[in-house]
């Protein structure tokens, strides 16, 4: 699998998901320079990584949706290339366009940085085919514009469609309201549009994802990823 | 010219914000405090650009990147400045 991961100035899980993929997964893995109107064709994953881009001035990801690399990046989704928005990511891909709703301030107003479960809501894509249907994973969450927003009748409409891939839970999966750490609507933790070749989530699974540490709950969306190019 | 901005939360959306500072407001006796709204306010200052023009870039300009409209609303004033 031929991966894209995209710097901006104020990445700083770009690295990490490099290594995940280049190192861990031994996957064919490229730098994309945000100033770049890159080609993307050959390529089979792009990465939005977390991170500050652009020092999340304005709203997280307002500024960044505008550099040149995602002219590429939109128009190589647009034609049902894979993306993967990570936290940063995410909001970038909800500011884009590319993913609905938006990414709102904690309803803590804190900056959130632990490890939370999330249960899979749907295993029927290329992001979460490699996990157990309503399976619990661990992984951690780190930001402080994390609580998903979006209107009742759109999130209807997500729940329909099979896009809602991941919900805040506890460790036996039950979705509480002390288990939804950021006040997301309906404890959405990632989603993916309705072709089903883009998805945001706020949960990092780079960053438990190497076999160096006990948890590796988060290659099973790396894996999915492979298994299908 | 002088373009004053102001962008606020949609009706609806949860403002943690304001919600906190209500709460202050109220622990400070000030009871007649139904509601608090924070937003953001931004000046911007304009060249060379009819009023008329001015009014349709700056509503561009909100449009496309100063709200997000998923969840913010907008309103702005332009001043002369001469």
């Amino acid at each position: 699998m031929k991966c894209g991961i995209v710097v901006f100035p104020g990445s700083n899980c770009d690295h990490d998901c490099y290594h995940i993929l280049k190192k861990v997964l031994n996957q064919e893995t490229h730098w994309l320079w945000h100033k770049d109107n890159a080609d993307l064709s050959s390529f089979d994953l792009v990465v939005l990584p977390g991170g500050f881009s652009y020092g999340d001035y304005l709203r997280a990801g307002a500024i960044s949706r505008f550099s040149p690399v995602m002219n590429s990046v939109i128009s190589f989704a647009k034609k049902g290339g894979k993306v993967l928005g990570i936290c940063n990511g995410f909001q970038i891909l909800v500011e884009s366009g590319l993913l609905p709703g938006a990414l709102m301030q904690n309803h803590t107003r804190k900056f959130i940085c632990k490890n939370v479960y999330v249960r899979v809501e749907s295993t029927h894509t290329p992001f979460t085919q490699e996990c157990s249907d309503k399976s619990v994973l661990q992984i951690p969450i780190a930001h402080h514009q994390g609580s998903y927003y979006i209107d009742p009748h759109s999130l209807g409409d997500l729940e329909e469609k099979g896009q809602i891939l991941f919900r805040y839970c506890d460790a036996e999966g039950n979705i509480t309201d002390s288990s939804n750490p950021n006040g997301s609507v309906s404890s959405v933790a990632g989603l993916c549009n309705a072709q089903k070749n883009v998805m945001g989530m706020m949960p990092h699974p780079e960053r438990c994802a190497d076999p160096l540490w006990p948890n590796v709950d988060g290659q099973s969306i790396f894996k999915s990823l492979i298994t299908q190019s | 010219m002088l373009a004053q901005i102001h962008v606020t939360f949609k009706e609806g959306v949860l403002d943690p914000q304001g919600k906190t500072v209500h709460h202050a407001l109220n622990d400070l006796g000030y009871d007649e405090v139904l509601d608090v709204h924070i937003g953001k306010y931004l000046e911007i200052k304009l060249d060379s650009v009819s009023e008329e023009e001015a009014e349709i870039r700056v509503r561009e300009m909100c449009e496309r990147l100063l709200a997000n409209t998923v969840i913010e609303s907008f309103r702005f004033k332009l001043v002369s400045t001469e």
